[in-house]
């Protein structure tokens, strides 16, 4: 074994640094998924990913997040500065993380738990809605807005996030995680064609 | 020696410190932990509880922190080699038993993931402000080794390195982590078990009968009693002599305690990991420990830019303290900057080394969150004027 730190010297010091926060309240979820989609990139896509959270002293509700930085570099500084991309599943967590946006950065909502978005430029889902009734289970909201990411974004490859989501699966749920991913990834999809 | 593959859970993974350090004592050949769960350090005994069972270690959830360092030392003392974690309000607990375990000189590894305090402080933000607590904490005169890893990979190979360090000097060891790394979540390496080098425990070649538990001769360590096998020995918190039996006076005062002393002080140069970039012909260096480090690198590639000759210092071991080589480096500079989740505690020793050779400055920090790299880029540019 090498002598611990000597990994980071002659590093190439690449600037693409790309910052995500998925948002919403306890319990949705979003803690699993930024490890979902920091394992796909960090491990599936060989960049580097370093996912943090910051949760107060109750088990659930109240707000939740899970920041995500992403970058062919090193990451020094942990912790999220300006977000390129901000997934927002309540209210809540809309208005209090929409000024931590980047300008010109990605907005990803929940359309119907997020009724005022402080913006005209952003995408909607009904990602809790979709989840109960497309796939049966609200609990998959979270993989939905993976794939919707995964589409609108290209941070992270689907062969991985699909890989990352289907390890964290517990066995009996994988189709229904499959199916979730798809979803995510059609919705956004025609999404895109919709605006072009 | 090289680690037991059944011990090492070889591949990528994606882990928070905790887990990487847990699964670096389970690497190390940990088989017994006692501890008591405190936020932000729950992860390692949580995950040290999940996979004990099935390798054969023994997890106990002891009644308190006392309680939870009494154990491990008694577990190492039995011949197993042992750990526990805890945070601010758990170390100030153990620092009691933990001064035990230098004074019977017991090998095992105690890792702080720092919140900020004082008292119950932060439980959920990190804080590195219980660094002179580590380094005098427990009542006597003492040295200490304590490691201060910055990510989850160096949380895995800092614990196997503190289980290694405390077998060679026989003594228990510090990791003074913290909850950002704690609970920051990266890819981590582990290697292949044939890749892993462990220090296995001394025992004595001697017969029962012939041999007493510290046998100091000025130079190697002594080697331990195994249990179990006809040695009767004793061993104590008191003063003793190579016997391991008190003897209250001043001549065996002397000679325990410089034994502890010395071990560390006089292996220092073997104890100490230091990190270095651009330290040769800068004018400004800046030197800091754990999160705290990896932090300031981006406010120092912004000072290079504006063509500030600038090196950093990382400081892998912070306990002993790199006093050599601050010395020497303070001669040739112009400013020493300290960057630390406190206001100014690592800060002390740095500036007692320089002994105003140079400028010396502190980025202090209350804790709660990490430093902002511009706050100490300011700094840096405050003191280049």
């Amino acid at each position: 074994m090498s002598a611990p730190g000597s990994k980071k010297n002659g590093k190439k010091n690449v600037d693409d640094r790309y910052e995500i926060r998925l948002s919403g309240s306890g319990g949705q979820g979003l803690i699993l998924a930024g490890v979902i989609l920091a394992t796909a990139i960090g491990v599936g896509d060989g960049k580097n990913a370093v996912q943090s959270q910051s949760y107060g002293p109750e088990a659930r509700g109240g707000a939740s997040r899970a920041d995500v930085v992403v970058s062919s570099g090193e990451i020094y500084y942990p912790k999220t500065m300006k977000l390129d991309m901000l997934l927002a599943l309540t209210q809540e967590a809309c208005d209090k993380y929409y000024p931590d946006m980047k300008e010109g950065g990605i907005l990803i909502v929940d359309s119907n738990l997020v009724t005022q978005v402080p913006t005209k430029n952003y995408h909607g889902f009904p990602f809790v809605r979709l989840a109960r009734e497309e796939i049966g289970h609200a609990m998959v909201a979270n993989v939905i807005a993976l794939g919707a990411i995964a589409e609108l974004t290209g941070i992270v490859s689907k062969a991985s996030l699909k890989e990352a989501v289907l390890a964290r699966a517990p066995r009996g749920t994988e189709d229904k995680n499959k199916k979730a991913l798809e979803l995510g990834f059609s919705i956004a999809k025609k999404a895109k064609g919709a605006r072009s | 020696m090289k680690a037991k593959p059944e011990n090492v859970l070889t591949g990528s993974h994606y882990l928070d410190g905790n887990h990487a350090s847990a699964e670096g004592a389970i690497a190390a050949g940990c088989r017994f932990f006692g501890g008591y769960p405190i936020t932000p350090s729950t992860e390692i005994a949580e995950r040290i509880s999940q996979r004990f069972p099935r390798i054969g270690g023994i997890f106990v959830q002891m009644e308190d922190e006392l309680a939870s360092m009494a154990a491990i030392l008694g577990a190492s003392n039995g011949g197993v080699k042992s750990m526990s974690c805890t945070s601010g309000p758990g170390f100030s607990l153990m620092m009691e038993n933990f001064g035990l375990g230098i004074m019977m000189e017991t090998p095992c590894v105690l890792v702080n993931v720092q919140r900020g305090g004082p008292s119950t402080g932060l439980p959920t933000l990190p804080g590195q402000a219980d660094m002179m607590q580590a380094r005098w904490g427990s009542h006597g005169d003492y040295e200490v080794i304590a490691l201060a890893p910055d990510s989850p990979q160096e949380s895995f190979e800092l614990t196997i390195h503190a289980f290694n360090l405390s077998e060679k000097y026989r003594m228990p060891v510090l990791i003074m982590t913290d909850e950002c790394v704690g609970h920051m979540t990266e890819k981590v390496v582990i290697p292949s078990a044939d890749e892993i080098d462990l220090v296995e425990r001394k025992y004595t070649d001697k017969k029962p009968g012939e041999a007493w538990p510290y046998e100091w001769n000025g130079k190697s360590i002594p080697p331990m009693l195994p249990v179990g096998k006809g040695y009767k020995f004793h061993i104590t918190g008191l003063t003793h002599d190579e016997k391991g039996y008190p003897v209250i006076n001043a001549e065996a005062q002397e000679k325990n305690v410089r034994q502890l002393i010395d071990k560390v002080k006089k292996n220092a140069d073997d104890i100490i990991w230091l990190e270095e970039w651009d330290t040769d012909g800068a004018d400004i260096i800046v030197m800091s420990y754990g999160i705290s480090s990896r932090v300031a690198r981006p406010a120092i590639a912004k000072a290079r830019a504006d063509g500030i000759k600038i090196g950093q210092i990382r400081m892998i071991t912070v306990w002993p303290f790199p006093e050599k080589r601050i010395r020497e480096l303070a001669g040739k500079v112009k400013a020493m900057v300290m960057v630390e989740l406190n206001h100014g505690q690592v800060y002390l020793e740095m500036d007692r080394c320089a002994a105003g050779q140079c400028v010396t400055a502190v980025v202090g920090h209350s804790g709660g969150t990490v430093h902002k790299p511009d706050d100490i880029y300011k700094v840096i540019k405050d003191v280049v004027k």
